[in-house]
């Protein structure tokens, strides 16, 4: 059954750097690294100490809160070090990787056998656990409890952000093991949204909903579409995954390894030729960029996409959750009356002496200016513009700013992430950091309520 | 070196000290800053506050240009009588007509931005953070929304009031209730009401003379009909004078044709809400038009002080007064205005009816846009409040259809059961 989501409010960011079509395997990196900061409100414990020698999917920490939820070697080799930073809070975990790589081997699941908690046991100590996501509190999902339903998109209309049909293409199999799996895990329907113009590999899978999405972005963020297909109540819980992890535990469930290869979109206006690398989880980021080219030399590195992902450098090593990694221009210079004289080269919502509501097809090459300075909020009317939820932007902000709890249950901070306040976050006249406020509001509703 | 290499030396001299805001004020009128995204996102829409309120004061120029060259028409009309046949270029874009008009709107608009701004530097350097850019209207505001022989001395302590009372002490830019530049209106008229009102203070020139042999009369239309004086005013001006604006009035507020022009420029660049202006256009006429039935039931003797007011047909309000005007440009202000897309449908509304019928009623001033503004800014949160309680309620009500799934325990095989609440 397919049903059609047609997204009205919104800003499709249309960058120079889209990545060509085409796949490379890039060479592999010698130390690859976990970023602790990517699991969000995990406490690490170590299982192993600095030196210690580990396969491929073996466990390296779990988390300290659920000893269950481990968190596993991308790759075998040594680990040689964990950086630590202020109080010795854990934050990279760094592996030298092996020439050989070998493998930790389990037993593939028997997917037409296995019961809900088995698998659930399964995929904690797997460490494919990691890649489902929850909401409320957009954190990793909490094994105790039952999510109502299951949310995947199969579409990224985010800026230069990796296309989902392209590098799911060929894994149907692993796909189906996956959704399989996770469909024995919730009562409630998985649910998939796909691009309504392209023929998704989602189309030939079998136990899910399907549903056709279109619209500008953010038509593709999993919150958009979980709003408008099954909104969260209080109470509630949904599980998100991205297609790309689901083949990682389809993979897992077919064969018993913990494969972390995942194909890299390598985007952005300061790529030289910006295309797919093949890559593992952990990599570090120079082993493809200078296989592509660089264009300058003061350039922003992206984990993720240009809206939602965090600031990297060419030797820092690629998220556990992104397939984007983008780079474009620093933009710490001065302008000349930049605040008043007419732009035709930079993207706004408004129409004031900006003038790319000429043509929206057009292309831009934006820098990481911020184009003015941080004010209090002012102008109102506009995040309505570019957010299709039915949640009042502006004053589930300012209610997460002023911390009233209750105020940020009933305008429903339980339905949304960080990443839905990306588009408000660009278009704000008062540069206020929405994605950081939310993220602090949930964090506080999450040690408050639980 | 450049001009930007030497600024950026000096900010980097200045960083942290006791100056900084009121350096940075400077510089970032000049350049837009260096500054580069730390969170969330990496890339930014071009809009800022800047451009937002130049935007606006973009569409107030025209309204002062006119105010300008109005102060002089009027001035001289009144000496030497009103022209037979009124040509635009022979007589009212003459030179004459800007000097004396320049001569006396320039120093209102110097005074209220000097004033105004010597403030926000002072708050800003104290309190320690950015000059911001709200003022850069309201100091283009009000010398617009003022009787033109406005004494400077009371303007300037006017806008002081204007701007810690009503802006800084609620914590500067965007934190304020009541719109700022109204807050200055409505201090001039009640600290000083006989210099606001009556017939001598529209037109430059009218108090001095007054009670000597050279007298004139500067009587607005608002001021003919509340005494009963229709023929007289339609005698004087007709309806074309009223819509282009070659009327007695405050500054800039006399001309409802730019003001239209200025009011499609802002909602074209997206800067002020259509919602707001269409709604409050909607209201003034409904009750402009109640008034007018009421007129036709015969429900009013024409000896009643209110028959002139209320037998103006219902459209004209909008072109006579500062009705245009307080709608285009203060009922719009976003801070103090209400903040959802319904709220401003009834915000608007409101604005507008109760314009029209301050407006009739108000026995020592015939006009109510200022005061209705104000009143419905206090008005706005509660608005938004009920508007904002919908959507809470529309969750509330999805509430009880909630799925809440029982815990699994200690990964035994939980019974996988949907249990409604």
């Amino acid at each position: 059954m397919s049903k059609d989501i047609r997204i009205k409010k919104g800003l499709n960011i249309n960058l120079v750097g889209a990545a060509e079509q085409t796949t490379i395997q890039a060479v592999s990196s010698n130390v690859y690294a976990l970023n602790l900061d990517d699991f969000h409100g995990v406490t690490p414990k170590m299982l192993l100490k600095e030196g210690a020698e580990l396969k491929a999917g073996e466990p390296i920490f779990h988390n300290k809160n659920e000893e269950s939820m481990r968190f596993v070697s991308p790759v075998s080799g040594e680990l040689v070090e964990i950086v630590r930073g202020a109080r010795r809070r854990i934050l990279s975990l760094k592996i030298l990787a092996d020439k050989e790589q070998v493998y930790h081997e389990s037993k593939p699941v028997d997917l037409d056998k296995v019961d809900a908690a088995e698998l659930r046991e399964t995929l904690l100590m797997s460490g494919c656990w990691a890649f489902i996501k929850q909401r409320p509190y957009d954190i990793i999902a909490n094994p105790v409890k039952t999510p109502k339903a299951i949310f995947i998109s199969g579409h990224n209309t985010a800026p230069l952000a990796a296309d989902v049909d392209y590098v799911i293409k060929g894994k149907e199999k692993e796909i189906q093991a996956a959704i399989t799996g996770l469909g024995k895990l919730t009562p409630g329907k998985v649910h998939v949204s796909v691009a309504d113009t392209t023929t998704s590999p989602f189309g030939q899978i079998n136990g899910i909903t399907l549903h056709k999405v279109s619209g500008p972005h953010p038509a593709g963020l999993v919150g958009t579409q979980i709003n408008k297909i099954d909104p969260i109540n209080k109470g509630e819980i949904v599980w998100t995954v991205s297609p790309q992890d689901l083949v990682i535990i389809g993979e897992y469930l077919l064969t018993g390894r913990f494969n972390a290869e995942r194909t890299v979109a390598l985007a952005g206006s300061s790529v030289k030729s910006p295309k797919y690398y093949t890559t593992k989880i952990g990599a570090e980021v120079s082993t493809f960029l200078y296989a592509s080219g660089v264009n300058e030399e003061k350039f922003r590195l992206i984990n993720g996409d240009v809206l939602t992902g965090y600031k990297t450098k060419p030797d820092g090593h690629l998220g556990f959750y992104n397939n984007t990694v983008t780079a474009i221009p620093e933009g710490d210079d001065y302008e000349l009356f930049g605040w008043t004289k007419p732009v035709f080269n930079k993207i706004s919502s408004s129409r004031a002496l900006t003038f790319s509501w000429l043509n929206p097809k057009k292309k831009y090459d934006l820098d990481t200016n911020t184009n003015g300075e941080h004010r209090a909020f002012v102008v109102t009317g506009g995040y309505e513009e570019v957010f299709p939820l039915d949640i009042y932007p502006l004053q589930l902000l300012k209610a997460c700013m002023v911390k009233d709890l209750d105020e940020m249950e009933q305008l429903g901070l339980y339905e949304v992430a960080p990443e839905d306040f990306s588009l408000t976050e660009f278009i704000c006249v008062s540069k206020q950091p929405h994605q950081q406020i939310i993220r602090d509001g949930l964090d506080l509703l999450y040690q408050e309520i639980g | 070196m450049g001009l930007k290499e030497k600024m950026h030396e000096i900010k980097l001299k200045y960083q942290g000290k006791k100056m900084a805001p009121a350096f940075n004020a400077i510089h970032t009128f000049l350049y837009t800053p260096n500054e580069t995204t730390h969170s969330g996102g990496h890339v930014r829409a071009v809009d800022d506050l800047k451009r937002t309120m130049n935007t606006v004061i973009l569409a107030l120029v025209p309204c002062l240009l006119f105010g300008i060259f109005n102060t002089g028409y009027q001035h001289y009309s009144a000496i030497n009588g009103f022209p037979e046949s009124f040509s635009i270029w022979e007589h009212f874009i003459t030179w004459d007509n800007f000097v004396l008009g320049a001569i006396t709107v320039l120093p209102l608009v110097i005074v209220s931005y000097g004033v105004g701004l010597l403030i926000e530097f002072i708050f800003a350097v104290i309190k320690g953070h950015e000059v911001e850019e709200g003022y850069l209207v309201t100091g283009m505001l009000v010398p617009l929304i003022v009787p033109v022989d406005t004494p400077l001395w009371m303007l300037a302590v006017a806008v002081a009031f204007g701007v810690v009372i009503g802006k800084e002490v609620f914590g500067g830019t965007g934190m304020n209730i009541l719109n700022p530049a109204l807050t200055i209106r409505a201090f001039l008229f009640f600290a000083y009401p006989t210099w606001m009102s009556g017939d001598k203070v529209w037109v430059h020139g009218a108090v001095e003379r007054a009670g000597t042999a050279d007298a004139i009369s500067g009587e607005t239309i608002l001021g003919y009909l509340a005494q009963g004086n229709t023929q007289e005013m339609y005698a004087k001006y007709d309806l074309s004078e009223m819509f282009f604006g070659f009327i007695p009035g405050s500054v800039g507020e006399t001309s409802a044709f730019l003001i239209l022009l200025g009011g499609l420029f802002l909602i074209f660049t997206k800067i002020a809400s259509w919602r707001i202006m269409v709604s409050a256009v909607v209201g003034s006429l409904a009750m402009g038009w109640i008034f007018n039935l009421i007129v036709d039931f015969g429900w009013i003797p024409e000896y009643s002080k209110f028959y002139g007011l209320m037998s103006f047909e219902f459209w004209k309000h909008l072109i006579v007064g500062g009705l245009a005007f307080g709608i285009v440009y203060m009922a719009t202000d976003p801070v103090t205005g209400s903040q959802t897309n319904k709220g401003k449908w009834i915000y608007g509304f409101l604005i507008g009816f109760l314009s029209v019928m301050i407006r009739v009623f108000n026995p020592g001033y015939p006009e109510g846009v200022f005061l209705a503004i104000l009143l419905m800014n206090v008005f706005a949160p509660t608005i938004d409040h009920y508007v904002v309680r919908g959507n809470v309620n529309k969750r509330l009500k999805r509430l009880k259809n909630a799925t809440i799934l029982p815990d699994t325990v200690d990964g035994a095989a939980a019974e996988l059961k949907a249990e409604t609440v």
